[in-house]
């Protein structure tokens, strides 16, 4: 999927991190931090952005990239509206998680990874999350919604859809 | 700048608010209550904030809200019971709290002084009798040092981590001692890194303090990665100044002003809480420029990780804080004497670090009374999987896994055998029943072919497959492995392929071979702590249940019944002949008359588990 960096309807968010970089680009290492707020503000890290923050930061575009498709944090590509964890950490692993995460998605019609084409849902499946007592769990935007079972996943979808 | 008068009437003045809490009787007896609500990961996430904002409410409906104080905590510990309620003095602890059962609490138990039976946690009713908290079976085998101010104090509160004692062994530290006699010290009481390896704290320190240099750091290292362990998370939210006040007297003694925290993305409560820690202590004067008035300064900045499990090693660690790709360096120089930035560092994990201000306090002869002579202290460990108990718990090392898993862990759910606790993560290992009187210490585990690790234990039942756990972890250690060295990179992944041939039923004899060269060689080939352990879900599953693999590879059968390419499903005289599995099932394989006992062809089946799902008898099962 292709995705077209909007420069104008970002403007006061590409200012923003602007003004980060300036406050940062002095400290030891500030690339990783600058990331997480391009993240943040973003969604995800347009290849417009890494160039942009290059410039600023002096760092070479192939190592903004590196770092970037390291850390599993980072998203070259748009998350959906609602960004699903699934978690598969053992202790829901053991306890069904794969199960759950296949009925997301099955039901999406989406894999791990992808953000379905309206923008609305993207699937990740996350280490522990430190729920284990509510295992398995799945996290929406901060929701976590604890022992589950496959069945449930529909009902709990809908409330976003 | 705070002195230590300041500091202890802090400490006096925020006790008195205090008492309900630690039951503490000055003679005058206890007036009001104190409704304590967990504020731990697990009981964060079903609502406590809810909670505690319902409990606020009712009682100022009623009120009573100059007499009740409502408050939540860090961690209790028995996440399985969450939403977890205390109410002090009596304590008394309510499990499974839902927002409608306040009403009835409030009514009964605050106002009235009747105790509600129906929602106390189940292990505190015994023989028709109430016990309190610190009695029942879940707490009382339990020591706490790393988690003694979780459940109890507001997080968000440093008076309250003053009240008890807190800073004052910093204040200790920075005015009455030598830097040489902190790390005598630290290693008099042989703490040992809770982090995994166990490596003595106190020799980490005198070699960093040995060196000269213009600059050293302290870090601390809570980049918590192993799945299944949530034992750092809860001390940083639970009490996050613990930490800070351990990294100052690490500062002091090797003669650091700079300390970081490397903290996962993914605990953005703990990250909170930690900012607001660190901007309380700075105020405070606590943190900064010359502490309790002395020379000694010492700033603490957050670096966050950005999801890569290898990064909870220390080399790559210090590469990520650098701002690049976290790969282990080569170990050519120890990082006590080039580590961050080539200056001389020293990294040490949450845990290890929360242990640091009570040994300080307490003495070494107090420590090492604790757990045993090779590991003094206590543990803390996350108990997940088939357990009744879920949770976190702190125990003396020296107890035995038995201990662990069936008098505080409540034993198996569902009248299921154990099979085998796994414990130290992608890193560690299986180990079967007989061994569960094994003492708990680091070189215990070690001996037995697993690790003592950050301290996950998962429990695993007989539905269990060993093959398909073995399969899983080493699915995570690719994913995570950061493809610096062959054997690891290339090891892993080929490891990973033979364990989904045989769980597919697919295996060789052969490949039962090859997965133990490989073992050898990415064990032998590796750079770091997690090309070195990788190969552990492996060989210690192969140790002790290569039954299971060889009925995987000769006889194509799951013993536990959970590889799904080797199951068939079965319909057994429970059938009510009902049709609903035959018009559901995706490729026609089911057919039976009306009314009469249905059957699968397990030829065409291929094994969805629909007919399961929709069978309304339970009839269907795998075989």
């Amino acid at each position: 999927m292709e995705f077209e960096f909007d420069w104008e309807a970002n403007e006061e968010k590409v200012k923003e991190l602007k003004i980060f970089m300036e406050e940062n680009k002095r400290k030891k290492g500030a690339l990783i931090a600058v990331l997480h707020e391009a993240q943040d503000l973003f969604g995800y890290l347009p290849i417009e952005i890494q160039k942009m923050i290059s410039e600023e930061l002096k760092v070479p575009l192939s190592e903004i990239y590196g770092v970037a498709t390291f850390y599993s944090h980072f998203s070259l590509i748009p998350k959906g509206e609602y960004k699903i964890g699934v978690c598969l950490g053992t202790a829901c692993y053991v306890k069904g998680a794969q199960e759950i995460l296949d009925k997301v998605e099955k039901t999406l019609g989406i894999t791990v990874g992808q953000t379905t084409p309206d923008r609305k849902f993207s699937i990740s499946a996350t280490r522990c999350l430190g729920a284990c007592g509510l295992a398995p769990v799945l996290m929406i935007n901060g929701d976590v919604y604890g022992r589950l079972k496959p069945g449930d996943v529909e009902e709990i979808l809908n409330k976003y859809r | 700048m705070i002195t230590i008068q300041e500091l202890n009437e802090i400490k006096q003045k925020t006790l008195e608010n205090m008492k309900l809490r630690l039951q503490e009787d000055s003679g005058k007896g206890l007036h009001g209550k104190h409704v304590l609500i967990c504020g731990g990961p697990g009981c964060h996430s079903s609502n406590a904030e809810g909670i505690k904002k319902a409990f606020k409410e009712k009682i100022k409906e009623k009120g009573l809200d100059k007499e009740i104080k409502v408050s939540l905590a860090g961690c209790f510990g028995l996440c399985e019971t969450g939403p977890n309620v205390e109410i002090y003095p009596d304590g008394i602890f309510y499990a499974h709290i839902k927002i409608e059962d306040i009403d009835e609490i409030v009514e009964n138990h605050l106002c009235k002084g009747k105790i509600v039976e129906r929602l106390l946690y189940e292990g505190s009713l015994k023989d028709g009798k109430i016990k309190q908290v610190s009695e029942v079976d879940f707490y009382n085998k339990q020591k706490k040092i790393a988690l003694r101010n979780c459940g109890i104090i507001d997080y968000e509160s440093i008076d309250e981590y003053i009240a008890l004692d807190g800073y004052q062994a910093l204040a200790k530290v920075v005015m009455e001692m030598t830097q040489q006699e902190v790390i005598d010290i630290v290693k008099a009481s042989n703490l040992r890194g809770r982090g995994g390896a166990g490596f003595p704290t106190g020799r980490k320190w005198e070699t960093a303090y040995e060196y000269k240099a213009n600059k050293k750091y302290v870090i601390c290292n809570a980049d918590e990665g192993d799945p299944g362990a949530f034992m750092d998370r809860s001390i940083l939210e639970g009490d996050p100044h613990s930490v800070l006040e351990a990294m100052a007297i690490a500062g002091y003694a090797i003669g650091s002003d700079q300390g970081y925290i490397y903290v996962r993305a993914e605990y953005p409560i703990a990250v909170r809480r930690l900012q607001i820690a660190i901007a309380q202590a700075k105020e405070k004067g606590l943190l900064g420029k010359n502490i309790f008035g002395t020379d000694f300064s010492f700033d603490i900045e957050l670096r966050l990780g950005a999801g890569a499990f290898v990064c909870g090693e220390g080399t790559a660690l210090m590469e990520s804080i650098e701002g690049r790709r976290g790969m282990p360096r080569t170990k050519i120089y120890r990082t006590a004497h080039r580590g961050l930035w080539q200056k001389p560092t020293i990294i040490n994990n949450v845990e290890t670090f929360a242990n640091v201000p009570a040994i300080i306090q307490n003495g070494v002869e107090w420590f090492k009374n604790i757990g045993t002579e090779d590991s003094p202290g206590t543990k803390v460990f996350a108990l997940g999987g088939k357990i009744k108990n879920t949770g976190l718990i702190e125990v003396p090392m020296g107890v035995t896994l038995r201990e662990i898993i069936f008098d505080i862990g409540g034993g198996i759910p569902n009248g299921k055998k154990f099979k085998a606790v796994q414990t130290g993560g992608p890193s560690g290992g299986c180990i079967p029943e007989e061994h569960l009187d094994t003492p708990v210490d680091f070189g215990s585990l070690g001996r037995l072919g697993s690790i003592m690790g950050s301290g996950g234990m998962i429990v695993l039942d007989e539905d269990d497959c060993m093959v398909d756990i073995a399969r899983f972890f080493l699915d995570f250690t690719v994913e995570e492995s950061c493809g610096k060295c062959v054997p690891c990179r290339e090891g892993t992944k080929r490891m990973l392929e033979i364990l989904e041939r045989i769980t597919k039923g697919e295996g060789t004899p052969e490949d039962i071979d090859r997965l133990e060269s490989l073992a050898e060689t990415i064990t032998n080939g590796s750079l770091c702590g997690l090309g070195q352990t990788a190969a552990n879900p492996v060989t210690s599953t192969l140790k002790y249940f290569r039954d299971e693999y060889e009925a995987h590879v000769y006889e194509k059968r799951c013993p536990a019944g959970s590889c799904q390419s080797l199951l068939e499903f079965f319909i057994t005289e429970d059938c009510i002949g009902c049709t609903k599995c035959a018009r559901n099932c995706p490729v026609s394989c089911i057919s039976g008359k009306v009314k009469e006992r249905h059957v699968i062809d397990t030829e065409k089946c291929i094994k969805c588990g629909t007919c399961m799902e929709v069978c309304p008898t339970g009839a269907v099962i795998k075989k």
